[in-house]
């Protein structure tokens, strides 16, 4: 078995209800509601092979998570075909599951009321895992994400960050061969998402396990994914390299700067720099913004020329993130 | 088989970390007991038995009624309603392992909890305010352990329906509650089935709800003859596996008609 995923012509419509205006189109709606039939996913394709990292992104509400619960099994697609670990996910449900491992970074699969560790352990039955098999695998799980002293701990007494952790770890608890993660670094800070990275990378490395995963921060899909599928309005828009995706259409990086003296534009647009850089000033927030292409050593050009020649009070690089990369292809078009 | 025991225990576990709630408990069922006890005491007066219960079976009768409530009864249904409302049922539709079947491990995880730490120290503590009469016969303990545990399966079942519901209807909280309505009174927890009119009792023989408390309160009693005892254990018995089927058939589309709410 080479793909772990395959997916054809997917489709998931949702009836989306209206309700009319006033008295009379409340009781009008008690006998028959206005709905619209809408696509959340329509009708895409792609597949993944085994021990890929794919990172499946789009704005809010553009199908990504109506997409992972399709290939999951919890929901039944409307139409197209599907196969999952050579299986239907929803057919054959119970057999499927034993080979995925979800993470909803929204919403807690630990039983909230008890301990972790006990929460593992039903987790551990459930997929018959051996003592031998738990203690060797889970043990170093344990202690790559550093949850040991969380285990004896309610689940509602922990930390989001801590809680993270040990969901990514409750998912792990069979080993799976394929993990989706549906936004699982959402509100964390960055030293925990550094660790989740660097845990994810290795366990890709070291089982070659297949990840999916949905986010809205570049950085989880530049340290993680070679591989990008966007979605917008429940099609794809771009399937394939990072590099390439960012070199077209993340255009530029802004920098932002604030100064302790007052400086003139035109003194920052003469300095004298390999690359062309456009300055601009924002008088509401008294900042003086670089926009640059991110290339070679363009940043650190920058900002060392200019440190050298004016008193700084602040920096700041600014991200271009998935939405302003998915707006970009949307107002110039794709290629 | 080693998941469902472990759900019971995790249930169990659960419960026990809200402990405190029982003991208020027990004294509202107390109190209810003896409301009761006054009520059917006023009733009797000078009478030695109506529908033939004497009146220490009709005490007896209405405390093993509620105690064993405290058994059979739980609030799956809503949970089940809860998890769909709230889209946690995805996390359910991810294990390996039958939603239901969980469902109805769990409350019985928690009926064995409040079997022990309310039904128990319950009845000790109504024993010792009332009149009661304990069956002597280990054979009417046995019978009465077997009823009771039927008596968990089709409530629980009951619940399950109506907690299915909820996909259909965003909302059946009002449903819930007037079957909970109906539990309560045609169960036959606050009047034996034997004292409804004829007319009502002939709709009620083909109800799967007396099965619920009239059955093994009237064994515990001994309400019943021998092989009345044996009729309504197959009884209680069949509807288990009649229950079984409008369950399957609504769980099926039920999945299909699955919508998650939330991200
Ligand atoms: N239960 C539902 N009923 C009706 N419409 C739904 C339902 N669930 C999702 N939708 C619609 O389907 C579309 C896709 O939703 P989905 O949750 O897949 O988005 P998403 O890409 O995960 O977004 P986000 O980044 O906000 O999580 C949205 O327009 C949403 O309104
Ligand atoms: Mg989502």
């Amino acid at each position: 078995m080479n793909n772990a995923i395959e997916v054809t012509q997917l489709r998931k419509e949702f009836k989306s209800y209206s309700s009319r205006t006033g008295l009379r189109g409340a009781f009008r709606d008690l006998l028959t509601r206005n709905y619209k039939i809408v696509p959340a996913v329509n009708d895409i394709n792609f597949t993944v092979k085994q021990g890929e990292m794919v990172a499946y992104i789009g704005e809010n509400g553009a199908g990504k998570s109506t997409t992972i619960k399709m290939l999951t099994g919890i929901l039944e697609p409307t139409s197209g075909k599907l196969r999952v670990n050579g299986m239907n996910p929803h057919r054959e449900r119970e057999k499927f599951t034993r080979t995925i491992g979800v993470v909803f970074g929204q919403r807690s699969q630990l039983w909230w009321d008890i301990a972790v560790q006990e929460s593992f352990r039903l987790l551990k039955k459930v997929y018959k895992v051996s003592d031998q098999q738990y203690d060797e695998h889970m043990g170093h799980v344990i202690k790559t994400l550093d949850i040991g002293p969380l285990l004896d701990k309610p689940v509602r007494k922990l930390s989001l960050g801590q809680r993270m952790r040990c969901e990514l770890a409750a998912a792990l608890i069979h080993n799976p061969p394929l993990l989706f993660l549906d936004e699982p670094t959402i509100g964390l800070d960055v030293l925990v998402k550094l660790k989740i990275r660097e845990f994810l990378k290795e366990i890709n490395e070291k089982y070659n396990t297949t990840i999916l995963l949905t986010t809205h921060d570049l950085g989880d899909i530049e340290a993680l994914c070679n591989r990008v599928v966007m979605l917008d309005e429940g099609k794809i828009v771009y399937d394939g390299e990072l590099d390439s995706l960012k070199n077209n259409w993340a255009e530029q990086k802004e920098i932002h700067f604030q100064f302790m003296n007052h400086v003139n534009l035109s003194e920052l647009k003469s300095l004298p720099l390999t690359f062309s850089a456009e300055w601009e000033y924002d008088e509401k927030d008294q900042t003086y913004i670089a926009y640059l292409k991110e290339e070679d050593e363009n940043i650190s050009q920058l900002i060392s020329v200019v440190v050298s020649q004016f008193k700084i009070k602040d920096v700041k690089i600014h991200e271009t993130s998935i939405e302003e990369i998915v707006r970009n292809i949307y107002e110039k078009g794709m290629n | 088989m080693d998941k469902y025991v472990e759900m019971i225990r995790m249930r169990f576990l659960m419960m026990l970390a809200y402990r405190t709630d029982y003991y208020t408990g027990i004294l509202i069922y107390s109190i209810n007991i003896g409301a009761y006890y006054f009520l059917w005491n006023a009733i009797y007066g000078e009478k030695s038995s109506i529908e033939g219960l004497t009146s220490i079976q009709m005490t007896t009768y209405v405390a093993i009624a509620w105690m064993a409530r405290a058994f059979y009864f739980n609030n799956i249904d809503r949970e089940i309603a809860a998890e769909i409302k709230e889209g946690k049922v995805a996390i359910e539709l991810i294990r390996p392992y039958n939603y239901l079947g969980m469902k109805t491990m769990q409350g019985l995880g928690e009926g064995i909890f409040r079997f022990f730490f309310f039904s128990i120290p319950g009845m000790i503590l109504v024993a010792l305010i009332f009149p009661i009469q304990l069956p002597y016969n280990p054979v009417s303990w046995g019978y009465f352990g077997i009823s009771l545990l039927l008596s968990f399966v089709i409530n629980t079942q009951i619940n399950l329906l109506t907690g299915i519901t909820a996909f259909f209807f965003y909302n059946n909280a009002g449903l819930i509650r007037a079957k909970r309505v109906i539990i309560d009174l045609f169960s036959g927890l606050i009047l034996p089935i034997s004292f409804y009119p004829f007319w009502a009792q002939d709709i009620m023989k083909y109800l799967p709800f007396q099965g619920i408390s009239y059955v093994p309160s009237m064994i515990f009693t001994n309400g019943f003859s021998g092989s009345e005892i044996v009729y309504a254990l197959l009884q209680q018995s069949v509807w288990v596996l009649i229950l079984l089927i409008p369950i399957r058939l609504l769980w099926t589309a039920a999945k299909k008609q699955l919508i998650i709410q939330g991200g």
